[in-house]
């Protein structure tokens, strides 16, 4: 078992430099430990005051680790909220200072782009639960030893909870935008749920109202994944100085499939051997497509903490915007000021354009200002974070418009 | 406004049916000029709806709320009398379940504004008796244009569905002729393409 195990994650460094940019970001730029800024000295604020939690439990002490771009208005009407996806963090808009990694939505965040500094206060948090400063299963728990698995489990509504409070300890009391693909479109719906008033316009991109229970299972075998690797040590394996990397990058692999689409996977390697002229006849990696999935879980373990995986899987799952109304999605949003633009992507097979589509009915169902748009695309999932034109511009009209409309 | 030649006839002739301020649903808004040109003339809450990606990104990139969908499936999506006015500009001929995405617009708006290609024409007429074949500007099999019909035609259908004329009004030539309650029969005969006003009873 544990030569096995032990094998598993071997693969030719050579490919990595032909498949680092295949499909999505987040597979380029620099590999880990090149960062230069220690976690501990990220940009952070502690909130003034205890969260409470939808578990019923509460945090007495959270500390939110921030990125932001471009100034704050004299009104303090400018701001946009940018909410990161699973693995994301809060470097959206530039180089992770701590990994060396690129920002994960450059194409989106810059002066003259889609959202811009220029003309917009953009902000990005490290999500409640995350690994990237920002109070988690790593943090210090109250007895100064790591939470572990001690921490509490977290919803997507706690997380939206921890931003608000947040925003409003930045001195901001509306956003122009909530926005994020995802995980982030979730926050962006959640945002637009609790706190309507205190949203101008929201996008959620390539999201759904509720995880499905597809999702679910893919999910649960991440979780299932961590939690056999021996080094997991029940959660607690940072204080005994151990790190489950072998589960995390299953988790990782198993995850990355429902990213991309069945066609992109068999334009970029169908069959293809790796290295090789014929099949090994062993479990080497003999082909391209396990190589690729190899190094997708190898490169992410050294960046991202196994039990944060666990709780913001999880905190995904629990999502569910209709269950609080009788199952009734439109009513989520009865009366809602918020003007929404949502897009999908017609390869996605994570979050399918039916689950963005469902909740652009029910927003018109509720009487409330919405666009959406079904992008063509071949990308999957990971298209939301890649070069589609259609949708770099809609975002765009659809900022400025709004943006003209408040007087921004 | 100085009139802009780049307007459509029609859309400028669309816009004199809307009222100031409306809620304005287009069905198979395209590139949001008419909606642009309702929100500028009449100030309307302008939604579209647009089968096209392409299409519906560029209406969104220019400030405009689209929903990018089929007539024939997403209607559903509008909520009952949702809208004061439902457009569908050149559209319904090509519907594969016209008879159906007239009832929806019936449901979401108590007005509708329906314009399309008149075979009636006596032009069309004389071609099909001359030459055998069918008039129109594509082939017959061509998927643009699923249910050919003469403007009598077409009120047979709206009547049918309880749907009473308000007004129709001939156009020919990018001219839009004078909206009138009467006078089918002049229109079916001359008419290339007619502008319905239509209202729930």
């Amino acid at each position: 078992m544990n030569r096995q195990a032990g094998t598993f994650l071997r693969f030719p460094s050579s490919i990595c430099d032909c498949l680092t940019s295949l499909f999505s970001p987040d597979t380029s730029g620099a590999m880990p430990d090149s960062g230069r800024t220690p976690l501990s000295e990220v940009r952070h604020l502690t909130l003034p005051d205890p969260l409470p939690l939808d578990c019923g439990e509460r945090l007495e002490t959270v500390q939110i680790a921030y990125e932001t771009w471009g100034e704050l208005n004299a009104d303090r009407t400018n701001a946009i909220l940018i909410c990161h996806a699973l693995t994301g963090d809060q470097f959206a808009g530039s180089e992770n200072v701590v990994t060396g990694r690129p920002a994960w939505w450059p194409r989106m965040i810059g002066p003259g782009k889609p959202i811009d500094t220029n003309r917009y206060h953009v902000i990005a948090t490290n999500v409640l639960g995350g690994c990237m400063g920002t109070t988690g299963p790593a943090s210090p728990g109250p007895d100064g030893k790591p939470w572990g698995t001690r921490f509490p489990v977290i919803t997507i509504g706690d997380m939206v909870r921890a931003q608000r409070a947040f925003v409003d300890a930045l001195g901001i009391d509306s956003l122009f935008s909530v926005m994020g693909g995802s995980m982030g479109g979730m926050q962006a719906l959640e945002w637009a749920v609790q706190v309507p008033e205190k949203v101008y316009t929201a996008v959620p991109i390539a999201t759904a109202a509720r995880h499905s229970a597809q999702n679910i299972a893919f999910y649960e075998v991440g979780r299932q994944a961590i939690m056999a690797d021996s080094e997991w040590c029940d959660g607690h394996y940072l204080a005994e100085g151990k790190r489950p990397g072998r589960g995390l990058a299953i988790a990782r692999m198993a995850a990355h499939i429902t990213y991309v689409s069945e066609s992109a996977l068999k334009r970029k390697f169908d069959r293809g051997l790796q290295d090789r002229d014929q099949a090994s006849f062993s479990f080497d990696a003999d082909f391209q497509v396990e190589s690729y999935l190899r190094y997708q879980g190898h490169s992410f373990v050294d960046r991202f903490d196994a039990n944060s995986y666990l709780y913001v899987t999880r905190a995904m799952d629990y999502f569910d915007l209709a269950s609080r109304y009788d199952g009734r999605l439109a009513d989520a949003f009865k009366g809602t000021p918020v003007r929404f633009c949502l897009f999908s992507f017609t390869s996605d097979w994570h979050y399918p354009p039916v689950a963005s589509r469902e909740i652009t009915r029910a927003l018109a169902a509720a009487g409330a200002e919405v666009s959406y748009l079904e992008i063509e695309s071949d990308k999957g999932h990971d298209a939301f974070l890649l070069e589609e034109p259609i949708y770099e511009d809609a975002l765009e009209g659809f900022l400025t418009a709004n943006a003209d409309q408040r007087g921004i | 406004m100085a009139l802009d030649t780049s307007i459509r006839a029609d859309h400028r002739a669309i816009v004199t049916r809307v009222p100031q301020g409306a809620n304005v649903l287009d069905v198979g808004c395209g590139n949001g000029d008419l909606l642009a040109l309702l929100k500028q003339e009449k100030q309307v809450n302008a939604r579209g709806l647009e089968l096209s990606p392409e299409e519906a990104g560029v209406a969104l990139a220019r400030g405009l709320s689209v929903i990018q969908g089929d007539a024939d499936s997403d209607l559903g999506v509008f909520p009952d009398n949702g809208f004061d006015v439902a457009i569908l500009s050149k559209a319904i001929q090509q519907m594969r379940r016209p008879v159906f995405v007239l009832e929806e617009l019936a449901r979401i708006a108590p007005e509708m504004i329906v314009s399309f290609r008149n075979f009636g024409l006596w032009q069309r007429r004389f071609s099909l008796v001359t030459s055998g074949r069918m008039p129109g500007h594509r082939d017959w099999h061509d998927e643009g244009a699923l249910h050919p019909s003469t403007a009598r035609d077409m009120i047979d259908l709206t009547r049918a569905l309880g749907l009473e004329t308000v007004a129709m009004a001939p156009m020919q030539a990018n001219r839009v002729g004078a909206f009138r309650k009467n006078g089918l029969s002049r229109l079916n005969w001359g008419a290339d393409e007619v502008i319905l006003h239509l209202r729930r009873t």
